[in-house]
């Protein structure tokens, strides 16, 4: 059983502080996914999780044991590095089987597992190269293979597929996705790719400079984000956000945009809002087509007529640019017909999907 | 430009001037040599240099006890000087590449025996091993650990030692700048991969840096193996090959023939066996180097 569990984690460079005390538990067999945008402190959080960086204050724990002062070698665990991190002058033979080797397993043993981990990797045919006559996605599966014979507690991944191009990219996340169904281990795996954490995870991490700012299923992170900042960062495009004020008119509760139109909030924010006070209203645009051209089902909707600034077209879809509340806003047109910059759409904005912010602290009111 | 217009090809007349040169310079000379260590050429005696003796020269090396003596400490001392030189060499690079402080400023300290000419370098040794004034004998006796007046440079095996540790000094410099070039340029993934791997850091040293560290290691040997003949120099200044010829290298030896006993037939046949060694050692590593160039990905 490998549970991670950071405790009030901390870690500080003199007295820059980069991660601010942070608690996470990690499950057994869980695919965990941080998230954020580039230097928030994920490789560094990683890092302390691998024991590559001492820690500033709090506790890891790996199972049952507090790694705090355990150097890597005594924590039984794999990491996967961003640029592979090979032994050049080894063979992908031999890279496969070091760590087999430096702990003294014996030679059929080591020949059994790296012939595993080249079968599921599908290295086999590529064991007697060296990293320096492999592409870029064999590296990486060299990098995987690596870490994958030594049947660790935890898998760590820090970036693992960002040096690829879009095509493989693509490819290496469903192996990895497969990979974890095969061999169930716990994997802490760091992206800034809010497309790779939604794909992969059990649960996504979001983390912004030095804390967490929510955790949650990919489900959960994309349909209650807790603010703004994880509203924005999760999902593409990124929910529209725009400021109005709550009042109450004809005996609901609504929120005025910057240009007069007025939205009725949904009854579960309705009571956790006050008139005249500065909101944040967020939908995606998802939530917002064309008479027609998406939103099925019989919530409540708001009808707006709008002109299209500039049409997208995606193949399935089409991403409408228009302007709401003051601001350029997103709307997406399902099995879409043809549209002209300037051509006047009404669209449909399903209501019962509205996020409502409160606008100082950014915070949703909903969760 | 008609004047100039030649049959040969632009490429090969480009490169004359630099052919002619080396011929002048090189070629002619080694070829000279070689042919005079056919005869029984001696300096003081012009007209020897049409005495051609065939292998006669080469024939009395064989049988000569005294150049095979030379040799073979040639050999041992070659061996450890050079072992000796990369052993320090590579512990100042990593204590180096381990200061966070005042790095640059070690590193230049640390080449400051380099800049040395050898002679002085022997003079010093000399004067620090001497027996009446010496630093060495000085201290012990200050010290009070012994008040016998120990002959360092007149005792066979001490004089060896003495001109051992001059070499040393001398050119440890050497390698722990290449080696600390090498450590300075190596990647730090494979270090933290190792790590992780489950390695302790004398294995993560003996795996993953040592071997990053071959390339260097060979470029430093063969470096060294062309320009170890320096110790000419110290041997001349601190023993002159005494007491009794005990601390007689090769170079030494052929100085001696060719210039003191005037016998330079004979000198340039020792010059053209012992010139083996030397090609054998540069080869060597040379070899080295390109295998471990090649297993080293192009990293090095
Ligand atoms: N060795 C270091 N010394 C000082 N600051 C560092 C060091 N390593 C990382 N940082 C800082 O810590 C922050 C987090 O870095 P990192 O964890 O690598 O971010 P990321 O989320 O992009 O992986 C960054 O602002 C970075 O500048
Ligand atoms: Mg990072």
């Amino acid at each position: 059983m490998a549970e991670v569990k950071l405790q009030k984690l901390v870690k500080k460079y003199g007295n820059v502080g980069v991660v601010h005390g942070i608690d996470l538990t990690i499950a057994h067999n869980e695919f965990v996914v941080l998230v954020g945008p580039s230097g928030c402190g994920k490789s560094t959080t990683l890092r302390m999780i691998a024991g590559l960086e001492d820690i500033s204050g709090g506790t890891i724990s790996i199972g049952d044991r507090v790694v705090n002062d355990l150097p890597p070698r005594s924590r039984n665990i794999s990491m996967v590095f961003q640029n592979y991190a090979l032994y050049p002058h080894m063979t992908v033979k031999e890279n496969l089987g070091f760590s087999l080797k430096i702990a003294k397993q014996d030679e059929a043993t080591i020949e059994k597992r790296v012939a595993e981990a080249a079968e599921i990797l599908g290295l086999t045919p590529l064991l007697a190269r060296t990293p320096g006559e492999l592409s870029g996605g064999q590296r990486q599966r060299v990098a995987m293979g690596r870490a994958i014979v030594r049947h660790p507690d935890v898998f760590l991944f820090d970036e693992p597929l960002s040096n690829l191009d879009a095509k493989l990219r693509g490819q290496m996340r469903v192996e990895i996705k497969k990979l974890h169904q095969k061999v169930k281990t716990t994997i802490v795996y760091v992206t800034h790719d809010q497309v790779e954490a939604m794909t992969l995870a059990d649960r996504i991490v979001i983390m912004k400079d030095g804390h967490i700012e929510q955790v949650g299923t990919p489900a959960e992170v994309f349909e209650q984000p807790k603010n703004t900042f994880v509203a924005t960062f999760i999902g593409s495009p990124p929910m529209n956000l725009l400021d109005a004020t709550t009042a109450t008119e004809g005996g609901r509760k609504v929120a005025k945009l910057a240009d007069g139109v007025t939205l009725a909030l949904p009854a579960a924010a309705a009571d956790k809002v006050s008139d005249g006070q500065a909101i944040t209203v967020g939908f995606r645009a998802e939530a917002f087509s064309p008479v027609g051209y998406g939103l099925t089902g019989d919530s409540e909707v708001a009808a707006i007529e709008r002109t299209v600034t500039l049409p997208e077209p995606l193949g399935t879809e089409t991403l409408l640019y228009t302007e709401l509340g003051g601001k350029e806003v997103q709307g997406k047109m399902l099995n879409p017909r043809p549209v002209q910059p300037g051509e006047q759409l009404t669209f449909n904005l399903d209501l019962s999907r509205l996020h409502v912010f409160d606008k100082a602290s950014g915070k949703s009111v909903l969760v | 430009m008609r004047f100039f217009r030649s049959r040969l090809s632009p490429p090969i007349l480009l490169l004359m001037p630099a052919f002619v040169i080396i011929a002048l310079v090189v070629a002619l000379p080694l070829l000279f040599s070689l042919y005079t260590s056919f005869t029984g050429y001696r300096l003081v005696q012009p007209a020897s240099l049409w005495q051609w003796v065939g292998w006669r020269n080469y024939q009395r090396l064989l049988t000569d006890v005294d150049f095979w003596w030379a040799f073979g400490r040639t050999l041992v001392f070659l061996t450890i000087a050079l072992n000796l030189e990369l052993v320090l060499g590579l512990g100042i690079a990593l204590l180096i590449d381990k200061l966070t402080a005042g790095q640059r400023i070690i590193r230049t300290i640390m080449m400051f025996p380099m800049m040395f000419s050898p002679i002085l370098v022997g003079f010093q040794f000399k004067y620090i091993f001497n027996d009446n004034v010496g630093l060495v004998n000085n201290a012990i006796q200050s010290l009070g650990w012994s008040d016998v007046t120990i002959p360092w440079l007149v005792n066979p095996v001490t004089a060896n030692l003495a001109i051992l540790m001059a070499e040393v000094w001398m050119s440890t410099p050497i390698f722990a700048i290449l080696l600390l070039a090498g450590l300075m340029a190596m990647p730090r993934d494979p270090i933290e991969a190792a790590k992780v791997d489950g390695c302790n850091p004398w294995q993560v040293f003996r795996h993953i840096t040592l071997p990053y560290l071959m390339p260097f290691v060979y470029i430093a040997m063969a470096i060294r193996s062309l320009d170890v003949a320096r110790a000419y120099d110290m041997v001349k200044i601190m023993t002159n090959g005494g007491p009794a010829g005990r601390t007689e290298l090769l170079w030494t030896l052929i100085a001696r023939t060719g210039y003191q006993d005037a016998r330079m037939g004979m000198a340039n046949a020792m010059s053209y066996a012992s010139i083996l060694l030397s090609v054998y050692f540069t080869v060597y590593f040379f070899r080295k180097l390109a295998a471990a160039r090649r297993t080293m990905g192009g990293v090095a």
